[in-house]
């Protein structure tokens, strides 16, 4: 229970700086100032958005459906919420650490097209229903390469447990039960000779431990702006042709908790990257000779400057991430359907079939 | 007592999913139903068989049906609704399931299984979750069904990727 609370306020804060953070951002990137007015620098602008969403009417159109008008929102945001469930903070501080949490993070954002296609037909509006199917089918459609890229982490790790893949990603290495006797080499080649076992940092990650996995990271990436709807594949909510997309008849409390639906999946699918690619919440800094640099990066196991250490560099990699999407978001143009699904299912997916198959042979180079 | 509670969830649900006339109401009913039977997989230590069948059913399955319904209604502005054909056939065929379901789940005594009592002693000992298991038993004991549904999925692929191109008549 205080887990459930404590996520969740920590999400309405990160998803508050977000929606500030892309609206200074796009302002910036258009050579313009953005929110100035409420707080310095325009810094309450998003608190303020979201009292002023609290304040107004909730209004259902008289020809929706209105039992699924009124459910969608919810489910669409439970959906996204119960998978920061597996996600881990910190070195021993997790909501709930499943040994298949991977697995259960693919099959509950599964949930969440069901939520969609409930929202867009509950809204009895055709461009409603039009951005559902276009968001349904998207996201079906990009869960595959998304999978694959995942496939490879877990082919790599031999591991579906987030933690224990978190652990391997540094120099804790060890203390995780199970993997006591285990051993990182430098690009995960044994036949190097280079034991990064205690040199940890950034030689860990897996992107150094495999680095076939890099390619798995590009696909991974480009897959989940697709799964968030973000540009360029927010050809769902199209704002030139579909006004919002399936969202459009939504308002007040409903459309905030949409709102807070979307960024939060943009937080998962960051969140995510960060674990399974950029070494979770280990610390980029690697133990050179005499500058231990990893070990005074990470604090005590277990303890509170652990968790503090643990949690800033999770938060501050997966914002970097948060900050590419938002970037990416205001450079490139917006896909076309076909060009989607060409990209989707003759680009990506061959390539990380390839990246599935080379990963499992690199993991046979690091036993 | 949460198994009772999903056991209710679950029952409720599948009846409103059968008695309801709106299609679309009875494929949400069906999502309820899923994710209750998922959680009472949960309670009985069967981790994975519990996220396949989200995977499976309610990212797949479902997905497909509420799609199949939402593009094939509206014909007149009416949500599609079902109808009743075959009464006297359909009662009959379903209370002979009944019967028989009842019957064997009469004849077999669960509490003197063998591997029930052992079960209890040994739930999953050193392994966090069933993958493991499941895992080597695919790949070593059920090796060949594995392969052959995986074939025949690809046939079946294959098939509906043929359907549905565009014939070119030459």
């Amino acid at each position: 229970m205080l887990a459930f609370v404590l996520t969740l306020v920590l999400l309405l804060g990160i998803v508050i700086v977000l929606a500030y953070a892309e609206r200074k951002v796009a302002a910036f990137m258009q050579d313009r100032l953005g929110p100035t007015e409420a707080g310095p620098y325009g810094s309450l602008q998003s608190v303020l958005d979201v009292v002023k969403l609290l304040q107004k009417e909730d209004i259902i159109p008289a020809a929706a459906d209105k039992k699924l008008f009124k459910l969608a929102p919810i489910l669409i945001f439970a959906a996204v919420f119960a998978g920061f469930a597996v996600i881990p903070f910190a070195p021993e501080l997790v909501p709930a650490g499943i040994g298949i949490g991977v697995f259960y993070l693919l099959a509950i954002i599964s949930l969440d097209v069901v939520g969609l296609l409930m929202a867009g037909w509950g809204s009895n509006n055709k461009y409603a229903m039009l951005g559902a199917m276009r968001s349904v089918a998207q996201i079906v459609s990009y869960e595959i390469p998304a999978g694959l890229a995942i496939l490879s982490v877990v082919m790599v790790c031999q591991s579906l447990d987030f933690q224990e893949i978190s652990y391997q990603q540094g120099i804790l290495l060890n203390r995780f039960s199970g993997l006591e006797f285990e051993q990182n080499w430098l690009f995960g080649i044994e036949a190097l000779g280079i034991d990064t076992t205690k040199i940890g940092g950034i030689t860990t990650w897996n992107i150094f431990r495999a680095p076939i996995l890099l390619v798995a990271f590009v696909i991974y990436f480009i897959a989940s702006l697709a799964e968030s709807n973000r540009a360029p594949f927010d050809i769902p909510e199209a704002e030139s042709e579909l006004v919002a997309g399936f969202h459009v008849e939504y308002s007040g409390f409903r459309f905030a908790v949409l709102f807070l639906a979307e960024y939060s999946m943009m937080v998962l699918v960051s969140l995510v990257a960060v674990i399974l690619f950029l070494g979770s919440w280990n610390t980029p800094l690697p133990n050179l000779t005499a500058l231990k640099l990893a070990n005074w990066t990470t604090g005590t196991i277990g303890g509170v400057s652990g968790i503090l250490w643990g949690g800033f560099w999770l938060l501050s990699k997966t914002f970097v991430l948060l900050f590419l999407q938002l970037q990416i978001r205001w450079t490139y143009p917006r896909l076309r359907v076909d060009q989607l699904m060409h990209l989707c299912w003759k680009v990506l997916t061959p390539i990380a079939l390839a990246v599935v198959l080379l990963a499992g042979i690199w993991r046979l180079l690091m036993i | 007592m949460l198994f009772y509670f999903f056991a209710a969830v679950a029952i409720l649900s599948g009846a409103y999913m059968v008695l309801t006339r709106n299609l679309l109401y009875a494929g949400f009913a069906l999502l309820l139903t899923l994710l209750s039977v998922a959680a009472i997989y949960v309670l009985l230590f069967a981790d994975f068989v519990a996220v396949t069948q989200l995977m499976v059913y309610v990212g797949g399955v479902l997905v497909l049906i509420l799609f199949g319904i939402m593009l094939s209604s509206r014909v007149h502005d009416k949500s599609v609704m079902s109808e009743n054909v075959n009464k006297g056939w359909g009662i009959t065929i379903s209370l002979l399931t009944l019967i028989g379901l009842c019957y064997t789940i009469w004849q077999t005594k669960f509490a003197s299984l063998p591997w029930l009592q052992a079960a209890s002693t040994d739930m999953l000992g050193a392994q966090k979750s069933t993958v493991q298991g499941i895992g080597i038993k695919l790949m070593t004991d059920f090796v060949l069904p594995f392969e052959i549904a995986s074939l025949l999925l690809l046939i079946a692929l294959i098939g509906a990727a043929y359907i549905a191109t565009d014939k070119q008549e030459v």
